[in-house]
């Protein structure tokens, strides 16, 4: 009997069923919505407010490329994905790019199949200990039991890091961010382990952030960036030059505020080019003219955006470090809009 | 009388392939068949189309390869630099273990708590009645995660075990204390004494797998002792029947079975070593995670609760004249239960008991809640994140759940069998 | 000697029994002290009772239902029980409950699954009662009344209240004068739910329920000359290509030319409880006749289908759920064509209807086993054929005997709706209270929400249990 409410969910699925795969851009024009993976609940990054409106670092930048694509920020499906499913979910085009603080691999690359275009954030993985344990560097952490969240990098990192440094340790995996801080918290472990961003997110949390340190060793690289399929160079570029966008948009000054002042004075030919007033930057890509305008009016440039979703004065407290522009000492570093 | 006239010469007609019950089977099953084979063509087709899109194969080398993360549970020798194919086996006999020990758990707590309820007692039937209740109407991962949060919050931290001059000078007792001085549950895992043998016999590599010839010699004594005690018990039977009088045999009884096992431990100089608090955890005796300790606990009571009503309804089935009769042929209380009620009751208990077994053992795989590291974390879990390799892994793991159920029903199956009311 | 008086005449009244043969003492001799054993599992009962609420009753009594986040609960718990004492922080169910219940469906729309649920009960009662008036005539008017409070608290608006209430009144009479007519609203009730819950344009559903009118249509006007089973096949085919070809340009049409319809929800916004029953009822409803089937088929004579048929159950019956919710995830993309994907939670009430289908089928065949050899026998002597045998006389005893059985298989798919959260969906258990405590004002909140929710699943499941007992009870007196 009610097999007919299956019937007309799948008539009207296959409707909507895009295509996906080759052109992912035309794929989003025709969907009218970018289906974004990302993470289902990582305070700062992207998590869901009390309305369930996707939120923080990650997201905004979901909400930036929907922006520059359809022309409307909000018209973007976010798509809660845990971290074992993520690439999957991805390759098998239920997501059209991935911002969910994914380490950009050689595997990943290679094996996967995925593509980074480029890399939002410069991070590494860190330990945070309590302070009354009175240890001072990873490298005494030996016997420690060490909290760690399964299908991530960090547990090769962890493995190997201790290895190197011939100490040993006993792992407790947890199945998801939540309950990692959870069992740290409550003592099940002397250690927890993540990226180092996520370390802070989360002592920012805590109700006695004083109580908790972040050890000094950095034990890897992990430049977390958002990922698309491979092969797709167009939807790619997308991605990138969206983001680019962002960077140059903070180099030049330009911010949500006085972008339509700057639009109306501006006389520096690459800010427009960026604001779509000179050349056919955007056409050039497939997109609108306005595209990287309608990006940055979104939620602001890239520091912008830090600020207000993971910056010094959010709880998270994270400083710019290696994510400040080139011109500050940082790694952001866009290539030229020409 | 020619009523009945023969039936008339069959003429084949097309449409005695669907009208015709003798043709129309076949018919039917050539037709299922066809859609059938369509159907897996088309999957079969799609597959292929898909992995080429996205530039992927199917190979199941990757289970050679490095596995690179590491297990807090081995039962079996395992470090980061084993395979992935290693890694896969660690999984599997930690869902054993898990479903072996909950089987036997469950079984225990589900037949105390089903008895109990039954219990003239108003108080303890009461407490069981809600304990049935309240853990089979809520999902057993909220269990799982509830017992989880229960050890890790609730319990004390290594370091308050600890004892330090200070103290002893002071004269303060430690914050927390270890069980019986020997085991030590702290908010982490739980540690008991190991028992170590101090001269072992050698140990014996087999396909990467250590076999302690200890243990297969003291396996051997035991079945050696407990065959000759059934010997031992065949022949008092056969005197007993001879001349009518039972030797007395408790105390040799005892002697045959547990006096080889024993003296064989002692040779080889059986002692505990009990966990002792050292650097940031304990260390020595065995460890327990609290991931397993949670899962277990928490899929005993689950399926415990389930199994006490299975146990109640099988001894409410049998009709109450039953336990009148046996206790009018003047056995007592004990051997009426084991005579007369038991062996009936089990025949109604048994069937239900196998699938509440098999619910047991697939439920393990709930440990994804408290990321216990069982065959669905370790093949399906990080070997799957980490190589990417979806398709051969859920085939796999689908495969060995399969495998590990059909073992449980066929064995409980035969034991069933066993007991079954033989029809004559 | 002859005044022999002593010996009385009348009765005596009888004596009241002494103290320890009446009364509470009695009753506690007997109940519980009858025995040292008895007595031993007593005092433990007890002191494992009295340990128990010392435990957890200061820490319910000292709840704060008015707080902004954890910390203002925290203080407020100092403040009034004192530093030692521990206090529940239910401001967290208060200010967050829509959310472990619908999930992130919009606010202002909650009135739909209320009333997709009230109708959900109504098309049940004939299920669930036969035609028995009285029984249906108080399910129906309790239901309606529940539901009427529950949407008049969510404030819709007084013309849509109205209407509702216009709705249940009508639907309360018709279980009062003619139970039987309730079994249309429960064929409706799939595209009702449909329309609903997900919104969007009428003319959909319309559309899928006209491709069931062609089925009937064709199937009626051919049979006389082609015969049932031919006539039911071509009313298949008809319908699957109305479905698969014609519907979707009609309805598109037919929705430029009337946009009749009501605001669409995406199936992302749906979460906690919702979610779970929209899983449940949606897969245990779906699994019924394709469980049927394959009951009907491991019965079956034909070497075939009756090994297809037990392969399947067996497989299924193997597994656990959870492998079965990542094939959903991550290997169904695998075997469709390659363009098409559709969503997340259409896959996994796909995949959990075939998982359930093989449980109710083993529910089904003890039905199936249950029946004696002689109601075969007769309808075989009746000269009916093998479905008209299935329709008229088997099945409407196996699945009446069965029925316990199924309540029992939807109560157990019901809880196992939670592990939904793994795949990502956001189940009232984990995926909501993980959303939940992402809040920087609620983190470190553990107990609470698990006990909110624990109460919900208890309260549901416990009722249908009930409910299943009863009927069993009910089933049992029939066939003595």
């Amino acid at each position: 009997m009610k097999k007919t409410m299956f019937l007309g969910t799948l008539a009207a699925t296959t409707v909507l069923a895009g295509a996906a795969f080759a052109g992912t851009l035309d794929d989003v024009k025709a969907r009218g919505e970018l289906l974004c993976g990302a993470n289902p609940g990582l305070t700062g990054f992207a998590a869901p407010d009390a309305n369930g409106e996707y939120q923080g670092f990650d997201a905004a930048l979901c909400k930036a490329i929907a922006a520059a694509v359809l022309g409307d920020a909000t018209k973007v499906k976010f798509v809660p994905l845990s971290s074992e499913v993520r690439f999957t979910a991805l390759a098998s085009g239920e997501v059209d790019v991935l911002v969910r603080n994914s380490t950009a691999t050689y595997s990943r690359d290679n094996d996967l199949k995925l593509d980074f275009p480029v890399i939002n954030y410069y991070d590494g993985q860190g330990f945070m200990v309590k302070k009354d344990l009175g240890v001072s560097s990873a490298k005494e952490l030996d016997g420690a039991t060490v909290c760690i969240q399964t299908g991530t990098t960090t547990e090769l990192n962890l493995a190997d890091f201790f290895k190197h440094n011939n100490i040993t340790y006993t792992p407790v995996t947890v199945q998801d961010d939540s309950e990692a801080q959870r069992n740290y918290l409550a003592g099940s472990c002397d250690a927890f382990t993540t990226d180092a961003s996520g370390l802070a997110a989360v002592r920012s949390s805590f109700p006695d952030p004083e109580n908790h340190i972040i050890l000094p060793e950095i034990i890897s690289k992990e430049p977390l960036g958002p990922a698309v399929r491979h092969g797709d160079n167009q939807w790619g570029d997308v991605v990138r030059w969206t983001y680019n966008a962002l960077l140059i948009a903070e180099e030049k000054g330009i911010t949500k505020a006085n972008l339509a002042e700057v639009e109306a004075s501006s006389t520096d030919p690459e800010v427009r080019r960026l604001l779509g007033l000179e050349g056919d930057m955007g056409v050039m890509l497939g997109l609108d003219n306005a595209a990287f305008k309608n990006a940055i009016l979104a939620n602001g440039n890239y520091g912008e955006i830090f600020e207000a979703t993971i910056g010094t004065s959010t709880p998270i407290g994270l400083a710019r470090g290696l994510n400040a522009l080139w011109t500050q000492g940082g790694l952001q570093y866009a290539a030229p809009f020409r | 009388m020619t009523l009945a006239t023969d039936a008339p010469k069959d003429v084949f007609r097309l449409s005695m392939l669907i009208y015709d019950t003798r043709y129309r089977s076949y018919t039917i099953q050539i037709a299922v068949l066809v859609l059938l084979l369509l159907f897996l063509g088309w999957i079969t087709d799609n597959t292929i189309q898909n992995l080429a899109e996205r530039g992927k194969d199917i190979s199941f080398n990757f289970l050679w390869q490095r596995a690179g993360y590491d297990i807090d549970q081995q039962l079996i020798p395992y470090t980061n630099d084993s395979t992935h194919g290693r890694a896969t086996v660690i999984g599997i006999l930690n869902t054993l273990v898990v479903a072996i020990i909950g089987c036997l758990l469950a079984t225990v707590i589900g037949v105390v708590a089903g008895v109990l309820r039954l219990s003239k007692n108003w108080l303890v039937a009461r407490i069981m009645t809600v304990y049935v209740e309240v853990f089979r109407n809520i999902p057993v991962v909220l269990w799982i995660i509830v017992a989880s949060v229960f050890l890790t919050e609730t319990q004390p931290q290594p370091r308050d075990f600890k004892v330090t001059d200070e103290m002893i000078m002071a004269g303060e007792e430690p914050k927390a204390s270890m069980l019986f001085g020997a085991i030590a549950i702290t908010g982490r895992s739980t540690d008991i004494p190991a028992p170590v043998l101090s001269r072992p016999l050698p140990t014996l590599e087999i396909a990467t797998v250590p076999v302690s010839l200890s243990f297969l010699a003291f396996l051997a004594v035991v079945v050696v002792s407990v065959m000759a005690n059934r010997r031992f018990l065949t022949r008092v039977t056969a005197v007993q029947e001879e001349t009518g009088v039972r030797p007395v045999t408790w105390w040799k009884s005892l002697l045959i079975l547990f006096g080889p096992s024993i003296a064989l431990l002692i040779a080889m100089g059986l002692h505990l070593e009990y966990p002792e608090l050292k650097g940031f955890n304990f260390k020595g005796g065995i460890s327990i995670n609290h991931a397993f300790s949670a899962l277990l606990v928490a899929l005993s009571l689950y399926t415990g609760a389930f199994i006490a009503e299975n146990v109640r309804a099988g001894i409410m089935a049998i009709s109450r004249g039953q336990s009148e009769a046996a206790f009018a042929l003047g056995l007592r209380p004990g051997r009426a239960m084991k005579l007369v009620i038991l062996p009936q009751a089990l025949r109604v208990i048994i069937p239900p008991l196998i699938s509440q077994y098999l619910n047991l053992t697939k439920n393990t795989s709930l440990g994804i809640a408290v990321g216990y590291l069982d065959l669905r974390g370790t093949l399906g879990g990080i070997t799957m994140n980490q190589t990417g390799r979806e398709m051969e892994c859920m085939v796999l793991m689908m495969g060995i759940y399969l495998v590990i159920s059909l073992i449980v029903s066929s064995i409980m199956n035969a034991y069933n069998n066993a007991v079954k009311l033989r029809e004559r | 000697m002859s005044d022999s008086s002593f010996v009385r005449t009348q009765m005596l009244p009888p004596e009241v029994p002494p103290l320890t043969e009446r009364g509470l003492v009695r009753w506690m001799r007997e109940n519980l002290f009858s025995s040292v054993l008895n007595t031993v599992l007593t005092l433990a009962g007890l002191a494992f009772v009295i340990y128990a609420v010392a435990a957890t009753l200061p820490w319910f009594l000292n709840g704060v239902w008015n707080a902004k986040d954890i910390k203002e609960c925290r203080e407020i718990v100092l403040a009034n029980a004192g530093p030692e004492a521990t206090g529940a922080c239910w401001a967290l169910i208060r200010e967050r409950w829509h959310q472990f219940l619908f999930g992130f469906y919009p606010a202002d729309l909650y009135w739909r699954p209320v009333l997709a649920l009230g109708l959900l009960l109504v098309s049940l009662a004939p299920l669930l009662y036969y035609s028995m008036r009285r029984a249906n005539l108080i399910l129906v008017g309790t239901v309606s009344v529940l539901t009427l409070i529950a949407l008049a608290l969510l404030a819709p608006g007084a013309a849509l209240l109205v209407l509702f209430a216009g709705l249940f009144a009508a639907l309360t009479a018709v279980a009062w004068y003619a139970p039987q007519k309730l079994v249309w609203l429960t064929l409706a009730f799939p595209l009702l739910a449909f329309a609903l819950l997900w919104g969007g344009s009428v003319w959909g559903p319309i559309g899928v329920a006209a491709g069931f009118g062609i089925l009937a249509l064709v199937y009626s006007l051919t049979k006389s000359f082609l015969g049932v089973v031919v006539a039911t096949g071509a009313g298949v085919v008809a319908a699957a290509v109305w479905w698969l070809m014609v519907q979707t340009s009609v309805t598109t049409a037919l929705h430029g030319a009337i946009p009749l319809g009501i605001q669409a929800v995406n199936s992302d916004q749906f979460g906690g409880f919702l979610l779970a029953f929209v899983i449940g009822v949606t897969a245990i409803g779906a699994s019924l006749p394709i469980g049927i089937l394959l009951a009907l088929g491991r019965r079956s004579d034909m070497m075939l289908i009756k090994t297809l048929c037990v392969g399947f159950i067996e497989f299924v019956r193997g597994v656990p759920l959870i492998t079965v919710l990542f094939v959903a995830t991550l290997l169904l993309g695998y075997f469709l064509p390659p363009q098409s994907n559709f969503d997340l939670i259409l896959r996994v009430i796909i995949l959990v209807t075939f998982f359930s289908a093989a449980y109710l089928a083993e529910v089904i065949r003890g039905g199936l086993a249950a029946l004696p050899k002689g109601q075969y026998e007769a309808a075989d002597a009746l000269g009916l054929d093998y479905w008209q045998a299935q329709r008229l006389i088997i099945m409407p005893q196996a699945l009446k005997v069965s029925i316990p059985g199924i309540v029992s298989s939807f109560i157990g798919l019901f809880k196992d709706t939670t592990l939904v959260a793994f795949v990502g969906l956001m189940d009232p258990l984990k995926g909501v209270t993980t959303i939940v405590r992402a809040d920087v004002a609620w983190k470190g909140i553990y107990w609470e929400p698990y006990i909110f929710v624990g109460a919900i699943f208890f309260a549901v499941c416990f009722g249908m249990s009930r409910y299943s007992m009863y009927l069993e009870r009910k089933l049992k007196t029939d066939h003595r």
